[in-house]
């Protein structure tokens, strides 16, 4: 063991490594952070398959306090054509689309076309079962939000938003830069990966603080026994309908930003991103300016990163 | 390029497919229902914490009310003794109530007016998702249960309706005593100042503001206070309490 160390440390005198081959693991997520992110995972996954399930019921939305059949802002309808087969419509305003076999109209459990919102693969429960899509949004909205407010509260205490999230000045005068490395698909892999780009910070903040509080409060106020002390914000919104108009666009503003974000995690080292997630230990280049020391180590401890 | 595109809806379908026919699975378990419906006890108890049972449902103005109010679920009930009272305007109709109270009586629409009455413009929320905004007229539960006498040991109110659900199951509901003596729970026969129309439930529904629309039955034939639910329909409480959906109706 011993000689073999010894070899080992000639070597590295000798020829020292090539800096790009330089690599330290770093402990970038702590534990809690790495467990609320899966099971945030998970909440917000089946709150939106059986949100659609909820939505299949009354495949519409309004503004106001109340519905005009005539005048949706959006809807999935489904109409017979000439020869009697069903077709999907999807109305955005004054606009139709033929979306039929996704929205509208899409195959029921027989195979058979049959009028519905969203496809069975995209709802919880597949079939459509209103009250089972209920029990499923219910679970998970508590999950959410208790994994929210642990999330909310040890990242404030652990200084994680403060530190990592809050932008500084110079983030925000890097702001052009980064965007150019964001549209060029361009990724740091040294010390600078482990520090959040301007881009980063707004997108979690705003992922954090409007959309996931956003969402839950539009879908509160859509609870008839809770507006009887929110209706101020309910009225603020635009109305109960308006309000649900609103869950219903965050919902998919979280679909927008889960498949950028697994993008940016595919293209900028996805097995490295997701160990660090899983493990907390994520490899960054080290700098070869600071290869100086004798020893490069292998795992240097530090405190998490998140 | 379509192979791909082929591929990745494929891929992506299957994905989502797994995970639903998995949740499926789990829906039509035994334990399944029973560990998600906890949230819905957490639901009602945080609710009740958050939002006073005395806090009132916002009412609205004339100029909100909504120039349709949808009628759903049963339009037009088709029992013979429903329509026997049809026919003659409803004004054979009688309230029948019974059960744990001191009193048991029948009631004209036109003894219900006597008691306390109240107007009021409030919304209504159904449990598919629209909304539709009315002014109701209707006499106060609570000065119902008060001319009544309720017994101590009674915990609910029972509406049983007029219309028929699937094969003979009528429809009915039940609201418990803290709710019944809200001053929006309403016995309403008025529709934005017109006896209420048959769609819409006549001659008498409940209204209770802060529940969804499925709590507002229609076409009520009698009350009854009880102490539990085991005797009545499949023991839930309610038509579609009985098929799956949660008695408190409050989100």
């Amino acid at each position: 063991m011993t000689t073999e160390n010894v070899i080992v440390a000639d070597a590295q005198i000798i020829a020292p490594p090539a800096p790009a081959k330089s690599k330290r693991l770093v402990y970038r997520h702590s534990l809690p952070i790495r467990l609320m992110h899966w099971i945030n995972v998970i909440s917000l996954s089946l709150m939106f398959f059986s949100g659609l399930q909820i939505f299949n019921a009354h495949p519409s939305l309004a503004w106001g306090n109340y519905n005009n059949p005539d005048k949706p802002l959006l809807s999935l309808e489904a109409r017979e054509d000439a020869s009697g087969n069903l077709v999907g419509i999807t109305r955005i305003g004054k606009h139709e689309f033929n979306t039929t076999g996704v929205l509208g109209v899409s195959k029921g459990p027989d195979g058979t076309p049959i009028a519905r919102g969203f496809p069975s693969w995209l709802t919880v429960p597949g079939p459509g079962w209103l009250s089972m899509g209920r029990q499923w949004h219910f679970f998970f909205a508590w999950i959410f939000v208790l994994n929210g407010i642990c999330y909310i509260g040890y990242s404030l205490a652990r200084k994680h938003v403060q530190r990592d999230l809050w932008p500084t000045k110079s983030d925000w005068r890097g702001i052009g830069k980064s965007i150019a490395d964001h549209v060029r698909f361009k990724h740091p892999h040294g010390e600078e990966a482990l520090r959040y780009n301007i881009l980063q910070r707004l997108a979690y903040l705003i992922v954090i603080f409007v959309f996931g509080i956003g969402i839950v409060l539009m879908g509160l106020a859509m609870s008839p026994r809770m507006d009887a002390v929110l209706s101020p914000m309910v009225e603020f919104v635009g109305g109960r309908q308006a309000a649900r108009t609103i869950h219903f666009i965050i919902a998919w503003a979280f679909v927008a930003f889960v498949l950028i974000h697994v993008f940016e995690v595919l293209i900028s080292g996805a097995f490295n991103q997701l160990r660090g997630m899983i493990t907390g230990y994520y490899k960054v280049d080290v700098d070869p300016v600071k290869v100086a020391g004798p020893e490069p180590v292998a795992v240097i401890k530090e405190a998490p990163h998140d | 390029m379509t192979d791909r595109r082929t591929f990745l809806r494929m891929a992506i379908m299957g994905t989502a497919g797994l995970l639903v026919a998995g949740c499926d699975k789990i829906s039509q378990s035994s334990w399944g229902p029973k560990v998600l419906g906890k949230a819905q006890g957490l639901n009602r108890r945080v609710q009740a914490l958050l939002s006073p049972s005395s806090a009132m449902a916002k009412e609205y103005t004339e100029a909100d009310i909504s120039p349709t109010f949808h009628p759903n679920g049963t339009t037009m009930p088709d029992t013979p003794e429903y329509q026997a009272l049809m026919a003659n305007n409803f004004r054979d109709y009688k309230l029948k109530v019974t059960g744990l109270v001191t009193k048991p009586g029948e009631f004209s629409i036109d003894d219900l007016k006597k008691l306390d009455n109240r107007t009021q413009i409030t919304r209504h929320d159904c449990v598919e998702g629209w909304s539709a905004i009315g002014k109701w007229q209707g006499t106060q539960l609570s000065a119902l249960l008060d001319h009544v006498g309720v017994d101590p040991k009674a915990r609910f109110v029972v509406f049983h309706c007029l219309d028929n659900m699937d094969e003979d199951t009528p429809y009915y509901e039940s609201v418990d005593i803290q709710e019944a003596r809200h001053p929006q729970t309403l016995l309403a026969f008025d529709l934005n100042d017109k006896p209420l129309p048959v769609s819409n439930g006549a001659p008498l529904r409940l209204r209770v503001g802060r529940q969804l629309g499925y709590k507002q039955a229609k076409y009520i034939g009698s009350i009854e206070l009880v102490d539990t639910f085991a005797k009545i329909g499949s023991g839930n409480g309610g038509y579609w309490e009985d098929q799956g959906y949660e008695w408190y109706a409050g989100i």
